[in-house]
């Protein structure tokens, strides 16, 4: 790796620095506390890219809390507010009013990025109350879910976007049955209930359609969500080095298809739209956290992936 | 100076738009509730340039407070009861992150079975969150409470909430003649806020909250305690500046009423030290030499106040409208442990009165006067703990 002190250094014209789709500013410092391979900390690198220094941070109970640094360090060039597990949503829509109390441009083009991100457990369960309030109420704010599919931080709990057949510590895999029986709660679509103006899916293994989302995210006035997939190698026993691959194969596979919802509309942003999806099995395969499930249990996953999936491209197509 | 006739949540109200107060986030409640409706009016017609968040619960009441003040707004709400218990998590949240929020807790009885009335157990049930607390007699100082709360919370070397409190409908609906001075007088006395630090500082961010150590977690607990020491000092300075400018002052933390020469004192909290004022005017006339002390602010504790007090007294009747399961009054309890180290020894008895409402009158406080006597007397306690109103 280079070091940062070289990085912050480096001299790059600006004719190229101009055809760079992303940002070439690194906000988010080495010496932050991540896993090996964590797709979190790659996320929290990009949006840290897309905003710059002029963005207010609220992040959660979750592994980013950690991964920030423990006090007096921070990994972010912006400021950052802890809180507690279920405010994200309320946090946010504070950190707003005031902005505007105090006359700040928030949003849009050199306004301030008041961005909470909170983890899936944060923001599925725990959260959700408060993100919804936050979406219903229409700040001028961005709420990222970086989805790794289960509560990471405290040791690999299911949450209920912990997709079925997945082994956690709270729902393990046993010689008769594995215990997560439940498919993955579709966040998104509860977020687009709220009729807000801008909701997209976005993936590490997709860094420039994430960086166009993050960017659409501070034009478009009002709340905005995305749901960021971000493959975790602790929890889903996968080797370090494969998490974006795994991203990208939850994509492919559409397990984790990437669309936007923007004023009514859905728009699907898959890379070749026209492919079939991969099977299920090669996103399954790469993971130790899905090994209790049997052929017809990937039967059932499989069915699952592809209902959803022709449903989003019924939506898109009616509302599109 | 202009004066309205106001209910004690107007006189809230009032308090918090000469405040000046930027960010306000609530949720409803009874009796708490027309403290925002006035507030959401003031907005309305345009009396008042408030950021207004009607969150989804207290909850979020107290987070997004707690997100506006640590982007630097001078933040505001008001509870009761449920609320305030649900609140709880956030409240040392608040305190932790060094948030000069100020709320006015409607006292109001905790649940089940459901009660709206007047009860201090829900405010005394957060005394270990790190907020200061101040229990207001009348709509008068409601209102006074307010604005004071938010110069000691705002002085750079308190950085702590602060809790105003009054009761439910004995002062919340009641509707009382409340001094209100000038804005620009207020404004004076309370300038804009200036924090120390803030999430707006781009070019010096900070991280708020982050993981602390076991190396480093008990520092930042003491620094809270440190503040708290200072917040004593400051609440004195404060209020007696209050009262060179306003005429009103709170200089005394226990505010002492006839005790010079008592043979007993009645202590409590709240509105019931109004009546209990009044029934010692008579109890004097009847020969009683008795006093009252109304502890002004709960947390910090007014200890050394407590012990000038206490060495000067026979006994004291300390009225406690809460309990602490398993001990006694919470008031009662505090008030022994700060004076046991101390060679101040008086009889103390703790009556439990007006929980949950129910009606606490001069003819109960002369009761309880005749009560007291007959002990100090014989020098003996009857018994410590008195549920005063129990049907027998």
């Amino acid at each position: 790796m280079v070091p940062l002190e070289e990085v912050r250094g480096m001299e790059i014209p600006e004719n190229i620095k101009k055809r760079l789709s992303i940002p070439f500013e690194e906000n988010f410092y080495a010496g932050h506390t991540a896993c090996q391979g964590c797709g979190a900390a790659l996320g929290l690198r990009y949006v840290l890219k897309a905003y710059g220094k002029k963005a207010i941070f609220t992040i959660p109970a979750c592994c980013s809390t950690i991964i920030a640094g423990p006090w007096p360090y921070s990994a972010f060039g912006a400021p950052l507010f802890h809180t507690a597990f279920e405010t994200t949503g309320a946090v946010i829509s504070g950190i707003e009013a005031a902005l505007k109390a105090k006359g700040y441009k928030v949003k849009g083009k050199d306004g301030i990025m008041v961005v909470g991100w909170a983890g899936d457990g944060g923001t599925a369960d725990i959260g959700l109350q408060a993100l919804s309030g936050f979406l219903e109420r229409g700040h001028d704010a961005l709420y990222i879910m970086y989805d790794n599919e289960a509560y990471m931080n405290t040791g690999i709990q299911r949450s209920s976007s912990t997709p079925y057949g997945a082994w956690t510590t709270n729902t393990p895999g046993g010689k008769k049955h594995f215990l997560e029986k439940r498919h993955k709660k579709k966040v998104i679509d509860i977020v687009i209930a709220h009729k807000v103006p801008y909701a997209a899916t976005a993936s590490i293994a997709f860094p420039e359609d994430f960086i166009r989302k993050l960017k659409k995210a501070q034009e478009i006035p009002g709340p905005s969500f995305i749901q960021l997939f971000a493959p975790c190698p602790t929890g889903w026993r996968s080797p370090t080095d494969k998490s974006i691959e795994l991203a990208r194969l939850a994509v492919q596979t559409a397990y984790f298809p990437l669309f936007e919802y923007e004023n009514g509309k859905y728009k699907i942003n898959m890379p070749n739209p026209k492919k079939e999806p991969k099977p299920i099995e090669e996103f399954l395969k790469l993971q130790g956290r899905f090994k209790y499930m049997t052929k017809e249990d990937i039967e059932v996953l499989q069915e699952w992936v592809l209902r959803e999936w022709e449903e989003l491209k019924k939506k898109a197509e009616v509302f599109g | 100076m202009p004066k309205k006739v106001v209910s004690g949540n107007y006189a809230a109200a009032y308090a918090a738009k000469h405040a000046r107060v930027e960010v306000v986030a609530a949720y409803p409640i009874t009796p708490q509730t027309s403290i925002i409706e006035k507030i959401a009016e003031f907005i309305a017609n345009g009396e008042a340039n408030i950021q207004y968040v009607p969150v989804e619960s207290e909850h979020s009441a107290m987070a997004a407070c707690i997100g506006a003040s640590a982007a630097g707004a001078r933040a505001f709400t008001a509870t009761s009861a449920q609320g305030l218990a649900l609140m709880h998590e956030m409240l040392h949240w608040a305190s932790g992150a060094r948030l000069p929020i100020v709320m006015v807790d409607v006292n109001r009885a905790m649940a089940p079975p459901w009660s709206v009335w007047d009860d201090q157990t829900d405010s005394l049930a957060q005394r270990d969150t790190g907020w200061m607390q101040f229990y207001a007699e009348n709509n008068q100082e409601v209102y006074d409470g307010v604005l004071m709360a938010f110069k000691v919370a705002e002085h750079r070397k308190v950085n702590l909430p602060v809790m105003i409190i009054e009761s439910a409908f004995i002062l919340s609906h009641t509707y009382d003649i409340v001094d209100m001075p000038p804005q620009e007088e207020i404004d004076e006395f309370l300038p804009p806020r200036e924090p120390l630090y803030t999430l707006t500082d781009f070019d010096n961010p900070i991280a708020v909250g982050a993981l602390a150590t076991p190396a480093d977690y008990y520092e930042f607990r003491y620094k809270i305690e440190k503040a708290m020491e200072e917040a004593r000092k400051v609440i004195k300075e404060v209020g007696k500046e209050f009262g060179e400018r306003f005429g009103r002052d709170y200089s005394q933390m226990i505010e002492l009423y006839k005790t010079e020469d008592a043979e007993f004192v009645f202590m409590g909290m709240g509105s019931l030290m109004g009546t209990v004022k009044e029934a010692v005017d008579l109890l004097r006339k009847e020969g009683y030499k008795v006093g009252a002390a109304k502890v002004r602010w709960f947390r910090p504790f007014p200890k050394e106040e407590l012990y000038e007090l206490a060495k000067n007294v026979d006994g004291i009747a300390v009225l406690d409208r809460n309990f602490s399961f398993g001990q006694e009054g919470i008031l009662f309890n505090e008030a022994k442990g700060v004076l046991y180290n101390t060679d101040a020894k008086p009889i103390m008895k703790n009556y439990i009165v007006g929980l949950g409402g129910r009606d606490f009158t001069v003819n109960d406080i002369r009761a309880i006067a005749k009560n007291m006597k007959e002990i100090i007397e014989k020098g003996k306690l009857d018994r410590e703990i008195e549920w005063y109103h129990l049907k027998r």
